[in-house]
């Protein structure tokens, strides 16, 4: 089995590693290295030689992303660290910056270098004030030391860092919603044109998210072979912070192989259920994904396992939020739309009006006045949602797709009794839970 | 109008950012600490200093959840509603604190001191039920948790420079 020492999370979690000790570990070895004896070309080559695929839910290869930029496109050029993880479950980037600032800000050299980027930024959403601070005196400590700015380490190379504050919208994000966010427009998302080619003020950019990122200096330092195989599973690469929340003993943060077992995760990791609370399902990759059904709870948490699931399962960002079976997901899915009707941006039909919808027809379920018609409208009417510009509202369909294809019963259940036959359950539940 | 002392910080980074609407949220966040909230002469101003309409900054406004176009009170509290927090009874964080400082949600205590607020994940989940007040988080809270929290901002006045 690969090796389970963390590459980017150390112990203690709780606390931020300074610059000292983080090199103490090794790090800005690869920063130097890579400043030293690689050309850009070798950097992505390295990078798309070990699997490293983007964690922020899509799973795009990164060394491929990074290549789209090519040797002859136009100047200046852009390197974005997304830190504006918003989706509910979803918080493996705050305990990363928290902790360790300096992985992500050697990240974004190496990717910035990758590209010839000469400015780049941090990109961080106002719930991570403290994160934001944390990262900003990493910056400076950086800049201090000759890291940061002209002639980084007495190279030719030379890279800005900006701290980006986001006034906070879900939407910034998508890549080009940051984009648009960042150039100071309202960040609605448009999928037209690439951000290789068309990026920050038109000009070539890569936008990663911050866990990625983080990565990459682990993988210059030790080689692609070293990092593929990390991870568990065949098909996958390097680690992955999986972040358990819900009614598990020790819900937090934990860096593991990529394709570790679901149930060990759940488990070893954050101690199994809480006393008296039984495992019904979980979300495995964030608020936009499928529950996933009770048999595949041994399941290899990795992109390739999930998809082989086939009906739109995703492995999404890997932050798992547990259910138990006290926990009503009719009302889970109706806080789920609600979140996302809020956080639609409004430019297209089926999103702006599909989630009201939606979320309508939820809360009559919920509340008792459900009749059958509703399930095949809540199927279609979530079904119709792929239809949307982009990929917000087919990816907040998703838990309603699961509840009406795999919880079906508990719909059901809803309308016959007229009412929410969890919701006495519940509520002694969540008396008890603190 | 804006003190002398912070146009000359926005004044100095307009000048030396390649594309200055880049600065529109950081502009808007400096007003909103100046007057509270982002008022009519603030966004005239903020207008003015980017060069962009008014009606530019108002887009922006509007868009944003920590963009304030109406008066709201020195500490923002925003009680998480996303659905681990769900999970764990936001609903009943909801009600303690509306009850406790005896204003609905959305409103504003007379002393000017607190305003409520819903907001989505604020990225706490494994502290749930959270709440996010002026970039500070708390969590999980708990009546006497939150007792702690309302008394010692009230006690804390103003609020810090850092706070936002
Ligand atoms: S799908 Fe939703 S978020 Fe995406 S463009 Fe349409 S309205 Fe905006
Ligand atoms: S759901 Fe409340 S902090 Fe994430």
């Amino acid at each position: 089995m690969a090796s389970q020492q963390p590459l980017i999370l150390q112990k203690p979690l709780d606390q931020t590693l300074s610059l000292k000790e983080y090199r103490r570990l090794g790090g800005y070895e690869a920063l130097n290295k890579v400043l030293k004896a690689y050309t850009p070309q070798q950097v992505v080559q390295t990078v798309m030689d070990s699997g490293l695929r983007g964690l922020g839910g899509a799973g795009f290869p990164t060394g491929r992303k990074w290549s789209f930029i090519k040797k002859e496109a136009p100047f200046p050029r852009y390197i974005i660290a997304n830190t504006d993880e918003m989706e509910p479950g979803t918080y493996k980037d705050r305990l990363l910056i928290q902790h360790n600032p300096q992985a992500l800000i050697e990240g974004l050299i190496i990717g910035g270098f990758a590209a010839s980027a000469e400015k780049g930024y941090i990109f961080i959403r106002p719930a991570y004030e403290q994160g934001a601070r944390i990262l900003e005196k990493a910056l400076e400590e950086a800049r201090q030391a000759g890291l940061l700015g002209k002639n980084i380490l007495g190279s030719s190379y030379s890279l800005d860092l900006v701290l980006h504050r986001s006034a906070g919208r879900y939407i910034c994000g998508e890549a080009k919603g940051l984009v648009h966010a960042l150039e100071g427009k309202r960040p609605h998302p448009n999928i037209e044109g690439h951000l290789a080619g068309e990026g920050l003020w038109g000009q070539p950019t890569i936008v990663n998210n911050t866990e990625t990122l983080s990565y990459v200096p682990s993988i210059l330092n030790n080689g692609p072979e070293w990092f593929q195989n990390l991870a568990r599973s065949n098909t996958a690469a390097g680690h992955k912070i999986y972040s358990v929340s819900g009614r598990v003993r020790r819900p937090g943060c934990v860096e593991l192989p990529f394709g570790t077992p679901l149930c060990e995760i759940i488990e070893d990791q954050a101690g199994g259920m809480q006393p008296g609370y039984e495992y019904k399902t979980c979300l495995p990759g964030g608020a936009s994904t499928r529950f996933l059904p009770k048999q595949h709870y041994a399941i290899e948490m990795d992109f390739d396992s999930l998809a082989r699931l086939g009906h739109g399962h995703r492995f999404g960002t890997g932050s798992i939020i547990v259910f138990d079976h006290k926990t009503c997901l009719v009302g889970a899915a109706l806080n789920l739309i609600q979140f996302f009707a809020r956080e639609s941006c409004g430019f297209c039909t089926p999103c702006r009006e599909g989630l009201p919808y939606l979320r309508d027809l939820l809360r009559r379920i919920e509340e008792g006045d459900g009749k059958d018609e509703d399930l095949p409208a809540l199927k279609s009417m979530a079904g119709h949602l792929s239809h949307a510009y982009c990929a917000f509202a087919p990816g907040a369909a998703a838990p309603v797709l699961s509840l009406v294809e795999d919880f079906r019963e508990e719909i059901q259940e809803h309308i016959a009794q007229k009412g929410c036959p969890f919701r006495q359950d519940f509520q002694d539940g969540q008396e008890n839970s603190h | 109008m804006l003190p002398e002392e912070t146009l000359d910080v926005l004044r100095q980074k307009i000048t030396i950012t390649d594309h200055p609407r880049e600065l529109a949220v950081e502009v808007m966040f400096a007003l909103q600490k100046h007057y509270g909230y982002l008022n009519d002469e603030a966004v005239q101003e903020g207008a003015g200093l980017l060069n962009l309409s008014p009606l530019e900054i108002e887009e922006l406004a509007t868009f944003y959840d920590f963009i304030y176009r109406r008066p709201v009170g020195k500490y923002c509290i925003h009680v998480c509603d996303g659905t681990v927090c769900w999970m764990f009874n936001h609903q009943s964080v909801l009600d303690y604190i509306s009850q406790k400082l005896d204003i609905p949600l959305g409103g504003t205590t007379e002393d000017g001191c607190f305003t409520l607020l819903p907001v989505g994940c604020i990225g706490y989940c494994d502290q749930a039920p959270a709440m996010l007040i002026n970039g500070n988080l708390y969590g999980p809270l708990t009546p006497e948790a939150i007792d702690a929290v309302l008394k010692e901002l009230r006690d804390k006045q103003p609020p810090q420079k850092e706070d936002r």
